[in-house]
């Protein structure tokens, strides 16, 4: 049987050529790059080439680049890091002020005093964001941080008026994603950059010393929009090996030379002191060769966003009640998300793989929480659509035939999914 | 034959519930989803029924419709389910539980209306060969459906006094939860007394409500995984 894999947004193939040039990287050149010798020193050098080929296309600094284990971790080190960081800045302004032997000594300001700075400590996020940013946002709520997620309208698209509204002199990050994972909707990235450099510009000059960092989640982005993080104005950047063909395991976070960041990790003092832990060259080096390709192969993206054009008019010819979730274009090239009604998400799931056909849903029932998603809830769309919910991203190998067969298999498992179901929802 | 049943059980959901990584669906569970028995193909006929039942809503993911025939005179000369179909809306296991739930009613001549009511979550799922911890409260639905489907059958026979009403103690006062809502947290995987805190935020506000909360899922625990 054919095995058509429409799930690259879950996970891409490792390509031949990052393979290749990770072979080495096991057993011949394996120094630690912390030694002196010169093993370690071939490693080192062998990391630098990679920093510097990714701070390229990047457009930032090589020592920018910080490289971690995985994108979750990268959204949790920007996450946790600059929110905790700040609120310590916050409460050493604080402590600054007194002068009577009750204030804190040395650099530290007391844990009442870090407590209340975080009391004072905002951040904005989206109601679309993946869980690498979601749940630390929440972790520091905890920690006494304000946390305020900004809503999409009816097509995943960040309400921008909204968005601003929101931000307050309290506000020291934002953290919105560049492209979604579930429905593909690409975000202003640019446009917040802008409206964060006024209020940078603004608290200047209003002698408001808080300072406010944008960060982003490119990792489904990363494999088909421009990373240029000084045209998108942003402050930290995400991205990872596993979604554009490179090796799972290894993120990068792009960290602004001068960004206020506390370290999650410790250990070695590795990456600056920002990420400890020995390095692991073989997945730096894939990654760098992973993201060399993906930005090279402008190309692709559109053949990929005429299939996806060609899937979404097509379903929904020959498969009644059926709904696309997300704005048509302003999408990534290769996702699809679309709702069926009447019927259960892993059930059309199931049926899909015994026919070779693998893709994903958003239906309670795949969940471990047994929610259904929270991003098809936030297009306001009642939880039948969330439940009826599949997801197909294409991939470089992916073919028109590919879509003709699963076109051809798909209104046949709904037809015999809604057979049996008592569901009959009017739309 | 229980306790190995029960064995199967274990072994599955350990494979399933808390590694992230999906769940394993026994044969019986893919046969039956693949290939669903007694499921209602074309809307009945008046008369066709003597009585339907339907639980659930798509919003939370499940909806489960029984419809059933009585033969008065069964096999051995009194009334037993003649015919039982389904529809469900639901995942994989919520279509298979339904389908084995319809075959255990009307095999070997049919089961009593008040026999196929003993039919408890465990037993579809041993039959089953088990099914993953999160997924239990799926295959829960189908004897809930079934209940419905007898109340309307014992209201339209006159047989008021056989009607189940399922009664719900309070347990926690300040927050109005049952112990049907710590019934459900166990199905849906919690064990300890934290893990269904945690779910209901039960005891937080009436902490004198904890030891009775204990012993429920002590209870529960026993009844579906002991």
């Amino acid at each position: 049987m054919n095995k058509i894999y429409l799930d690259n947004a879950s996970t891409t193939p490792t390509d031949s050529r990052v393979l290749k040039a990770m072979e080495p990287y096991y057993n011949k050149i394996y120094g630690n790059a912390g030694s002196l010798h010169t093993a370690g020193r071939e490693s080192k050098t062998a990391i630098l080439k990679a920093r510097k080929s990714i701070a390229q296309i990047l457009n930032c600094k090589p020592e920018e680049i910080i490289f971690t284990g995985s994108g979750t971790e990268s959204d949790n080190l920007a996450i946790l890091g600059v929110a905790r960081a700040c609120a310590r800045s916050l409460g050493l302004a604080k402590s600054n002020f007194c002068s009577s032997g009750e204030c804190p000594q040395g650099d530290y300001p007391s844990s009442k005093n870090l407590f209340s700075s975080a009391l004072s400590a905002h951040i904005i996020t989206s109601n679309i964001e993946h869980h690498a940013v979601l749940y630390p946002c929440e972790q520091l709520e905890k920690e006494g941080f304000k946390v305020t997620s900004s809503k999409v309208d009816k097509d995943g698209i960040l309400l921008l008026e909204d968005f601003k509204k929101v931000i307050t002199d309290e506000t020291v990050l934002i953290s919105i994603m560049y492209a979604n994972n579930e429905i593909g909707t690409i975000q202003p990235i640019e446009e917040i950059g802008k409206i964060i450099k006024e209020i940078r510009a603004n608290r200047f000059k209003r002698n408001i010393s808080t300072p406010i960092y944008f960060h982003t989640d490119a990792c489904q982005a990363a494999g088909y929009l421009d990373l240029d993080v000084q045209k998108l104005g942003v402050d930290l950047l995400t991205l990872n090996g596993s979604k554009i063909y490179g090796p799972k395991g290894t993120g990068v976070l792009y960290v602004k030379a001068g960004t206020k960041i506390d370290p999650i990790v410790f250990g070695g003092g590795q990456e600056n002191g920002k990420r400890s832990g020995t390095e692991n060259i073989s997945g730096i080096i894939g990654l760098a060769k992973a993201l060399e390709i993906s930005q090279a192969t402008g190309k692709e993206s559109a053949k990929e966003a005429k299939l996806r054009d060609y899937f979404i008019k097509e379903v929904s010819k020959k498969v009644s009640k059926v709904v696309l979730n997300g704005h048509a274009q302003k999408r990534l090239p290769n996702n699809i998300n679309i709702s069926i009604l009447d019927i259960e998400g892993e059930a059309m799931l199931l049926w899909l793989d015994k026919y070779g056909i693998y893709c994903s849903t958003g239906s309670a029932c795949d969940s471990q929480s047994l929610e259904p998603s929270h991003v098809i809830l936030a297009l306001s769309r009642p939880y039948e659509y969330a439940n009826g919910n599949l997801r197909f991203t294409l991939g470089r190998s992916t073919t028109k035939k590919d879509l003709d067969y699963v076109l051809k298999v798909l209104p046949k498992i709904v037809a015999d999914l809604r057979r049996i179901s008592p569901v009959n929802v009017r739309v | 034959m229980k306790t190995k049943n029960t064995k199967k059980i274990k072994k599955l959901d350990v494979a399933s519930s808390h590694s992230g990584e999906g769940w394993i669906y026994s044969d019986i569970v893919k046969s039956h989803f693949f290939k669903p028995h007694n499921f209602l193909a074309k809307l009945p006929k008046k008369g066709e029924f003597d009585a339907e039942g339907q639980v659930g809503s798509p919003q939370c993911g499940d909806v489960m419709k029984i419809w059933f025939k009585v033969d008065p005179k069964g096999p051995k000369g009194y009334p037993k389910i003649k015919k039982l179909k389904w529809r469900t809306f639901g995942c994989a296991s919520a279509i298979a539980a339904t389908s084995m739930f319809s075959v255990m009613v009307t095999e070997k001549g049919g089961m009593t209306v008040d026999q196929a009511l003993k039919i408890k979550p465990q037993d579809i799922m041993s039959r089953l060969g088990g099914l993953p911890v999160r997924k239990v409260h799926c295959s829960v639905l189908c004897d809930k459906a079934f209940m419905q489907a007898a109340n309307n059958y014992f209201r339209s026979k006159g047989q008021h006094e056989k009607i189940i009403v399922l009664g719900h103690k309070v347990i926690d006062k300040r927050l109005n939860i049952t112990d049907h809502d710590i019934e459900d947290a166990v199905l849906e995987g919690a064990r300890t007394l934290l893990d269904v805190q945690k779910k209901l935020k039960v005891g937080v506000g009436d902490p004198e409500a904890i030891p009775e909360i204990e012993q429920l899922i002590k209870f529960y625990l026993e009844k579906y995984y002991g």
